[in-house]
């Protein structure tokens, strides 16, 4: 059987709590999990919903070294991401994290290290729509 | 010597030039050669230092040269997460 990804991008709502119980492992007595959601503001605006984009064959490529590199880096088990793209309404799971490790140090910092990661390398990039209707990219440091 | 490459844009970089991605006859040398060719033709909004560049899917360098049939894509800051 192929080796299932550790990252991937979701074009659809996702279970998290199914992806969780999927990195159960009888030698972890530690799971941390990040969901990151759609935030009804941004930079003191109102946001009524979001786009996320993605450059599809390299965000898989750099999210599957990025979640790759954890699993060297962390005294931890598994480790799985999953970002979505398209149309989010608030509220929605836009990011999900999860990390098996035998102890919380190791699954809290892997955890961290794999969102801030993710936020900072992939290519993916969110257009927000505003409640008093205009809409615009975010392109941090622009 | 000119060279047929394909150029994908995405988020703000879409945007600007009006379309997903175009193929195109360059006589650019290099990646940044070929990003300020395409920067003045559809002024796109990004200075090359802030932005990153890929070559067939995977990161590459500026200095990198323009190969005949490759696909190019200008990464703008991103915003995942």
């Amino acid at each position: 059987m192929a080796e299932l990804p550790r990252f991937r991008l979701a074009d659809a709502p996702f279970d998290a709590a199914g992806l969780q119980a999927r990195l159960q492992d009888a030698r972890a007595g530690a799971c941390a999990g990040f969901e990151g959601r759609v935030r009804d503001h941004h930079d003191g605006r109102a946001v009524a919903g979001l786009r996320y984009e993605a450059y599809a064959e390299l965000a898989e490529r750099e999210g599957e070294a990025i979640v790759g590199d954890a699993l060297k880096r962390f005294d931890i088990i598994d480790a799985a991401c999953v970002h979505r793209v398209g149309d989010l309404a608030v509220g929605e799971l836009a990011v999900w994290v999860g990390v098996s490790a035998a102890h919380r140090d190791a699954a809290f910092a892997a955890c961290r290290w794999i969102i801030d990661e993710v936020k900072a390398r992939v290519p993916i990039w969110k257009h927000e729509r505003y409640a008093e209707g205009d809409a615009g990219w975010l392109h941090p440091g622009r | 010597m000119s060279r047929r490459v394909e150029v994908l844009y995405f988020a703000a970089l879409r945007d600007a030039s009006g379309v997903a991605s175009e193929r195109l006859d360059t006589q650019a040398a290099d990646l940044a050669a070929l990003y300020a060719e395409l920067q003045a033709r559809h002024r796109l909004p990004f200075p090359q230092r802030q932005l990153r560049v890929a070559v067939a899917g995977e990161f590459a360098h500026w200095g990198d040269p323009v190969r005949d049939g490759s696909t190019v894509a200008f990464i703008p800051p991103v915003s995942g997460g």
